[in-house]
């Protein structure tokens, strides 16, 4: 029966055909493991999405948990870059998808997962063991009717990283105390001290600072007030805060006393290396970067002093996601490596300083030094800024945005050439568009 | 007719009809399936949500704002600084790249040693990540310690600040692409080269004419079809170009092109207003209107092409009569 089986065959392909077809449809709408913990060798995995160095993968912390609880194994994601990072957070928000059981918060971006996105977190406020944390650290990450969506892990205190064999040559002192009097109380004086500077060095190749939008920053941060007001309402335009830092860093990038570059971007990294510039301002989280960057060739050379006034730049979270199948581990997690004595062993690994008030009195904290930066009393010099950071700190929903757009706003000036009222202009265009 | 055949033979007759009616079908099916599923929903969708005012942090809060995101574009001086940035960027790249395909095809036609090993190296640029790519360039085109900066310093020249300039950062994204596009366009030129029969080079030559010659009047009218295919897929990679700025600027620069724009291309900018600003209706006409943009590229070339297929081209008549000889 040659034409029956001709027939069945062709009905048999048309048939596999379109089921293949239909399976090739429906294969993209599965992959969805909503619901169910992922073990691996019988152990429940709990995931980490991480950005910049944190301290948890580049510490054996994680895998002092893991030890001290055998049926646990930790996953870490960790993005180099925090913008990149959000970015895919807010993506992954969106989706419902493809979210860590635990992720990190950068506090520019707090306000804004506070206001948009509390649902998706869970409530960390009654967390056994977590009342050591500095009251305004808190309070960036709690909700109106009291949620509390992240744990504290760092904060960032400022203060003045600079190069004492180049204030050396520049005929300025290189001892930490005299240099921190020369600028002693306005953020004026250290621009004014980055003139004497530029007279004396003998390198013209060598700036003062590294980029105009560290001081900028240092200068809003150490105000309650920065974008934003209470009600939400933006600011920016007529706040001295904002102006003052404006006309300052730009005033300092006019002057030819900056290298012109951008921190964490290709070129800074090397010009750390390499001697390029003499100061930044550092948050105490920098100091890690400063000194896996600048390498040991220039161990001794960098030391810190510090900055004319207290300001937190920065400092970060750690969130749990409502919907992780295993939130319960993940919350006892977040709790251990945020408690008083893995914030002061992060900070004397690596310089991170603690947002627990528990852990600023322990002795590895207040008698912390850097063999890097040249014995500096760290924990002595950001400890003493972190008591005159301000008790309160507005934030705003675009905070980590506007920043941004200020940065590239003193780059108009600094790099492009632009005067400061045209880049200005330009900057508040920007801010304008991205908030309406 | 159908009352006399019983039924079992009425049953099969609807199978076979079935079978010959609707396995086309179902044999392109998958394609149209993943078609609309992945291409038309998408478009369908994206221009839906550019009517209304959406943000990325809450997909499911939409406020209609009828084609008042389309109108916003285009008075916003962002877009049209993004599009003459995406013409230059891609005028930048393309005209060298192809130009410089084509000498290469041209020198791979000849017969060489090695020929193989030539034709694989010509590619490998092309299976290169962007990623890579543009971080390998973005070091090469560095300030301080760049190594173009380094060598531009031998002859004297003070050290260029590639990223802040307009037309330096232009033309160094541009080099990306030239660097990433050009073998494989080489490829394809060479492709269509050796398909030119081998007795057209031979009776030109017993005319006298030189190795120009033969690839002015010769080669390049014999593959002039293939040139218009690569300048049509090189203008709709140019029109789509993200990756080689985003990364070149790093950070918050790649993502608006650099702190004055100044090679943001709509690409960038889309995703600026979509990831950045996270609104996703403004973001969405901006995709719209790069999918208009290419449709008007694509008549315009149709239009091109047929105004230059009326006047008449030397290479033509010889092609024409080949199957007639090799029948």
């Amino acid at each position: 029966m040659g034409t029956a089986r001709k027939r069945f065959g062709s009905t048999f392909v048309s048939a596999t055909a379109l089921a293949v077809s239909l399976v090739l449809v429906a294969g993209c709408g599965s992959g969805d493991d909503g619901g169910k913990a992922r073990t691996k060798d019988g152990k429940t995995v709990i995931s980490l999405g991480l950005f910049g160095v944190m301290g948890y993968k580049e510490t054996d912390l994680l895998d002092r948990y893991m030890k001290e609880n055998p049926d646990v194994t930790i996953e870490t994601d960790v993005a180099g870059d925090e913008q990149t990072y959000y970015t895919a957070l807010q993506t992954h928000l969106a989706a419902g998808s493809g979210l860590k059981d635990i992720q990190g918060i950068e506090i520019g971006r707090a306000k804004e997962l506070v206001d948009t996105q509390a649902d998706k977190f869970a409530d960390l406020g009654k967390t056994p063991g977590t009342d050591h944390f500095l009251p305004w650290k808190s309070s960036q990450v709690t909700t109106g009717d009291g949620k509390v969506i992240g744990l504290g892990t760092d904060i960032g205190p400022m203060a003045v990283c600079y190069r004492k064999d180049l204030f050396e040559q520049a005929g300025l002192p290189t001892d930490r105390a005299e240099v921190a009097k020369l600028w002693e109380g306005d953020w004026a004086k250290y621009v004014d001290v980055g003139r004497t500077f530029k007279q004396g060095t003998k390198n013209p190749k060598v700036a003062y600072m590294d980029t105009s939008t560290g001081l900028f920053n240092a200068m809003i941060y150490g105000e309650d007030k920065q974008f934003y007001d209470e009600d939400g309402k933006l600011i920016y335009q007529d706040n001295p805060v904002v102006k003052d830092a404006w006309k300052l860093a730009s005033d300092a990038a006019t002057s030819g006393l900056t290298a012109k570059l951008r921190q964490f971007q290709p070129g800074w990294d090397p010009g750390l290396a390499n001697g390029t510039f003499a100061t930044a301002v550092c948050p105490a989280w920098m100091l890690a970067h400063i000194s896996e960057k600048a390498g040991p060739a220039n161990k001794g050379k960098w030391d810190v002093a510090k900055a004319p006034k207290g300001a937190n730049w920065g400092g970060s979270f750690l969130g749990v996601m409502e919907d992780s199948p295993v939130k319960k581990q993940a919350e006892k997690l977040v709790a251990w490596l945020t408690a008083p004595e893995q914030q002061a062993y992060i900070f004397e690994k690596l310089g991170n300083f603690p947002s627990s008030k528990t852990a600023l009195d322990m002795p590895a904290v207040a008698n912390g030094t850097s063999p890097y930066f040249s014995d500096a009393p760290i924990g002595q010099i950001f400890g003493a800024a972190a008591k005159e950071i301000p008790a309160k700190q507005v934030l705003g929903r675009k905070d980590g945005t506007i920043k941004d757009t200020f940065s590239l706003g003193l780059q108009l000036i600094e790099a492009q050439g632009k005067s400061p009222d045209a880049a200005w202009k330009t900057t508040d265009e920007r801010i304008q568009k991205l908030t309406r | 007719m159908a009352t006399s055949i019983d039924p079992r033979q009425s049953r099969r007759t609807i199978l076979h009809r079935l079978d010959l009616g609707a396995v086309p079908y179902a044999f392109i099916a998958p394609f149209f399936l993943i078609f609309g599923a992945f291409g038309l929903y998408p478009l369908l969708y994206t221009f839906w949500i550019s009517l209304h005012r959406v943000e990325l942090s809450s997909l499911d809060t939409m406020e209609w704002r009828g084609l008042a995101n389309f109108t916003e574009l285009f008075e916003d001086d962002r877009f049209w600084n993004a599009l003459s940035n995406t013409f230059t960027i891609g005028v930048l790249s393309t005209v060298p790249q192809l130009l410089m395909a084509l000498g290469l095809a041209h020198l791979l036609n000849y017969r060489l040693r090695g020929s193989v090993f030539f034709r694989v190296a010509v590619l490998t640029p092309y299976a290169t990540s962007v990623a890579a790519a543009a971080l390998v360039f973005t070091m090469l085109f560095e300030r301080d310690f760049g190594m173009i900066n380094w060598v531009l310093g031998f002859f004297g020249v003070d050290n260029l600040d590639w990223e802040s300039q307009k037309w330096p950062a232009q033309f160094a994204i541009s080099t990306i692409v030239i660097w990433r596009w050009t073998g494989y366009n080489a490829l394809l030129y060479l492709a269509a080269m050796q398909a030119i029969p081998r007795d057209l080079y031979e009776a030109a030559a017993i005319d006298g004419a030189s190795r120009w010659q033969q690839f002015r009047t010769v080669t390049v009218p014999g593959i002039s079809a293939t040139i218009v295919f690569t300048i049509v897929l090189s203008t709709i990679g140019a029109t789509q170009l993200f990756g080689e700025p985003l990364i070149f600027g790093q950070g918050p620069n790649g993502i608006s092109g650099g702190a004055d724009n100044q090679y943001q291309t709509l690409g960038l900018l889309l995703y600026e207003e979509g990831w950045k600003n996270y609104q996703m209706g403004r973001a969405s006409a901006i995709a719209w209107a790069m999918f208009l943009i290419l449709i008007l590229v694509f008549v315009l070339q149709r239009v091109l092409a047929r105004v230059l297929s009326r006047t008449p081209r030397p290479a033509k008549a010889p092609r024409r009569a080949r199957p007639s000889r090799t029948s």
